[in-house]
């Protein structure tokens, strides 16, 4: 048998496995008269799951514009391609607004990522809708004129969570243990914890940074029951929530896990008998009011499966900006800019309309807390959470969950 | 305590270790046999977790965790058939193509049967929850793998050692040429090597099924520290893989104990240390043979 040296082979073998982390761009087609919109997304890595559930809504919202007569008259014209990592979407924004002629550029769920997209906005002065990157430091210090931020920031997922905590009281005097995501929306949202913490006497006594591409979480799990903590709490995101769940159930230690974010996918991933504990989220598909339910429909009856919290995210930010551009009749940067900054509401499905807040461009909105439904409850294998109460309270304004103009360093460049 | 502490990363790093050696046994086992580094391989760990959960829904986990990887193991026959067996004496480039190009099928295989979105299924409740042995802390759930694992090894080595199997096989990776003129066809062996080694790869996907993701990429994510294993250990080598798995293992549980955000990458800086002074891995030199 003719035997290669193994060098060769393994050097072949190392330029393929290289070779698949880069994407291959999607071929484009040149089309007139047509409004031309980018969209990125992760669809592969940890959080490739929900990224995939945030590509079906955006086109989802495409379809249902386009069969309405478009905006301005025109059909859309989606572009939505796999963002990858931070260098890859940069590069791939740039090209979707330098060379394919998109208009505006809108996704992301990775708070990277999302980052370096905010930077070619800026630099090419066109608007970019961070749709699912729930960093505090997206919208505070590294705030720009061009960006929108559509998803509750992590100090709002924060005070959402750590209400219902308070209320159970879980909160004063409890030592917390947190483990957490190794990037800059780990880091944030451990800020925002750290604050929360301290303001309501709470000590964290451990915490614990992990490298997105960890999947066994067997090492930490002992390290937090030699720390024997009251709370443990999961400053995680996308499949690391769905292995950490899995795992502290395997583990069964006994102190309540709970968690400071938590994207639905994520949860159905988990399973029932799995997840416990309190969590916050920004929607979920049995909300009662009759527009969700009409999406929940829709979105069923096409796909054959329910749609998660960034399907719906990316279904109303198309739809919202449809609207802006409608009623401006321009898809001119500056001139929607100006229509979002004199904070005009919008219908997103929830009992209260939303707005960008004109400072700071977040769009203020509800937050929910949420529980795990008993699996005997649960309808089908979606049927998982129990929503709380809608925060804040219905008499207060919806600003006072978020970090106010002293807590957020936002300072916007004309 | 802090000794303790540490004591007990290192023991919970040999029982990960014992998972990455379902996985990495196999990919080295193929290589050493037919001289091909599969790539598609995590394909057959990602069709061992899909099948085990699917049949769970029917069978329960346990029959579900034992039916899966002989499933799979059954289409790894295929697989050596009318694939592998074209490319034991061509160009290896050609047989590393050929099985990136299966891995990227297979993905998108899984992902039009079962969907984009993870799938999921659970311990029964007779192996969650730990057991604590002196003042060690332990997953129930993961002793037992680490008991299946330890006999599968075993067995292995017993397989290729003590029976006129194991001889052939060992002979083949050595002299083929010599095995030819006596007679007898190395195929069959070639094909029980290769449904061992998917084998292996799908018993760790559905024992891992429950206590991970199970979504279409998991197949790639696997290959990544299955390589670094053998790698470290020495491509073809049966005890060099098995003791770079228990190191790597072992070397994430103590990164992890003294500097946390360390943790994965110290597998990585262990695999360049390795190769920088031993670039065979650690029992590299008797290459392509299973002693």
């Amino acid at each position: 048998m003719i035997r290669y040296p193994r060098r060769t082979v393994l050097r072949a073998g190392a330029a393929l496995v290289g070779a698949s982390a880069f994407g291959f761009p999607a071929i484009v087609r040149a089309q007139a008269e047509r409004i031309r919109i980018g969209h990125l997304t992760p669809l592969t890595g940890f959080l490739g799951v929900i990224g995939s559930y945030a590509q079906l809504g955006v086109k989802l919202a495409a379809e249902e514009i386009n069969a309405s007569g478009g905006i301005l008259g025109k059909q859309v014209d989606l572009l939505s391609e796999d963002s990858i990592n931070p260098a890859t979407a940069a590069t791939k924004a740039q090209r979707m607004l330098e060379q394919d002629g998109a208009v505006v550029l809108l996704g992301e769920i990775s708070s990277a990522s999302s980052l370096t997209i905010m930077q070619v906005a800026e630099r090419n002065k066109k608007v970019f809708f961070s749709t699912g990157a729930r960093s505090d430091a997206l919208r505070g210090k590294n705030c720009n004129k061009y960006s929108f931020h559509c998803d509750i920031p992590n100090t709002v997922m924060v005070n959402a969570v750590g209400t219902a905590l308070s209320q159970r009281g879980m909160v004063k005097g409890k030592k917390f243990f947190t483990l957490t995501a190794d990037y800059i929306f780990g880091h944030d949202l451990l800020k925002a914890a750290k604050a929360f913490f301290s303001t309501h006497d709470a000590n964290l006594i451990g915490d614990e940074l992990i490298a997105t591409d960890a999947t066994d979480f067997s090492p930490y799990l002992l390290k937090v029951r030699q720390a024997k903590p009251d709370v443990v709490c999961c400053n995680l995101a996308g499949n690391q929530v769905t292995n950490l769940v899995k795992q502290y159930a395997e583990f069964g230690l006994p102190y309540p896990l709970v968690g400071f974010n938590l994207n639905t996918g994520d949860a159905w991933a988990a399973g029932a008998g799995n997840l416990s504990g309190t969590w916050p989220t920004v929607w979920y598909h049995t909300l009662a009011n009759p527009a969700s339910q009409a999406f929940v429909a829709a979105f069923s009856k096409k796909y054959g499966k329910p749609p998660e919290n960034h399907a719906w995210i990316d279904y109303i930010t198309l739809k919202l900006l449809a609207e802006a551009i409608n009623t401006t009749k321009s898809t001119d940067s500056n001139e929607l800019i100006a229509y979002f900054e004199k904070q005009s509401q919008f219908d997103i499905m929830k009992a209260r309309k939303a707005y960008f807040r004109g400072w700071d461009h977040q769009l203020v909105q509800e937050a929910y807390p949420f529980t795990v439904k008993p699996k005997d409850q649960m309808k089908d294998q979606w049927d998982m959470l129990v929503l709380g109460d809608a925060v804040p309270v219905a008499n207060d304004p919806l600003e006072t969950i978020y970090p106010t103009r002293e807590q957020n360093p936002c300072e916007m460049k004309a | 305590m802090q000794f303790e502490f540490l004591l007990e990363q290192v023991v919970n790093g040999l029982v990960l270790g014992g998972y990455y050696l379902l996985i990495a046994l196999g990919l080295s086992l193929i290589f050493s046999v037919g001289g091909i580094v599969n790539l598609a391989h995590g394909a057959f760990y990602a069709l061992g977790a899909y099948v085990c959960v699917e049949l769970t829904k029917r069978l329960g986990f346990g029959a579900s965790v034992v039916i899966s990887p002989f499933a799979v193991a059954l289409l790894g026959i295929l697989f050596e058939r009318f694939i592998l067996r074209r490319f034991y004496t061509a160009d290896p480039i050609l047989s590393l193509l050929v099985t990136f190009g299966l891995a990227m099928v297979a993905e998108q295989a899984i992902r039009m049967i079962w969907g984009a979105a993870p799938v999921s299924t659970e311990i029964p409740q007779s192996f969650r929850g730990s057991v604590i042995v002196g003042d060690f802390l332990f997953s129930r759930y993961r002793l037992l793998i680490l008991a299946v694992v330890a006999a599968i090894l075993l067995g292995i080595w017993l397989l290729l050692q003590k029976t006129s199997f194991g001889r052939v096989v060992r002979a083949g990776i050595q002299k083929p040429d010599m095995v030819a003129a006596l007679g007898i066809r190395l195929q069959p062996y070639m094909t029980a090597i290769v449904m061992l080694g998917v084998g292996m790869a799908a018993l760790g996907g559905a024992f891992f099924a429950p206590i991970t993701t199970v979504h279409p990429a998991m197949g790639a994510e696997i290959m990544t520290i299955a390589f670094v294993v053998v790698v470290i250990g020495g491509l073809g080598s049966f005890w060099g893989v098995v003791i770079s798995a228990l190191l790597v293992g072992v070397v994430r549980g103590i990164a992890i104990h003294f500097e946390p955000a360390a943790g994965e990458a110290s597998v990585y800086i262990l695999m360049f240390l390795v190769l920088l002074v031993r670039p065979r891995g650690l029992l590299g030199e008797r290459i392509e043979k299973f002693e």
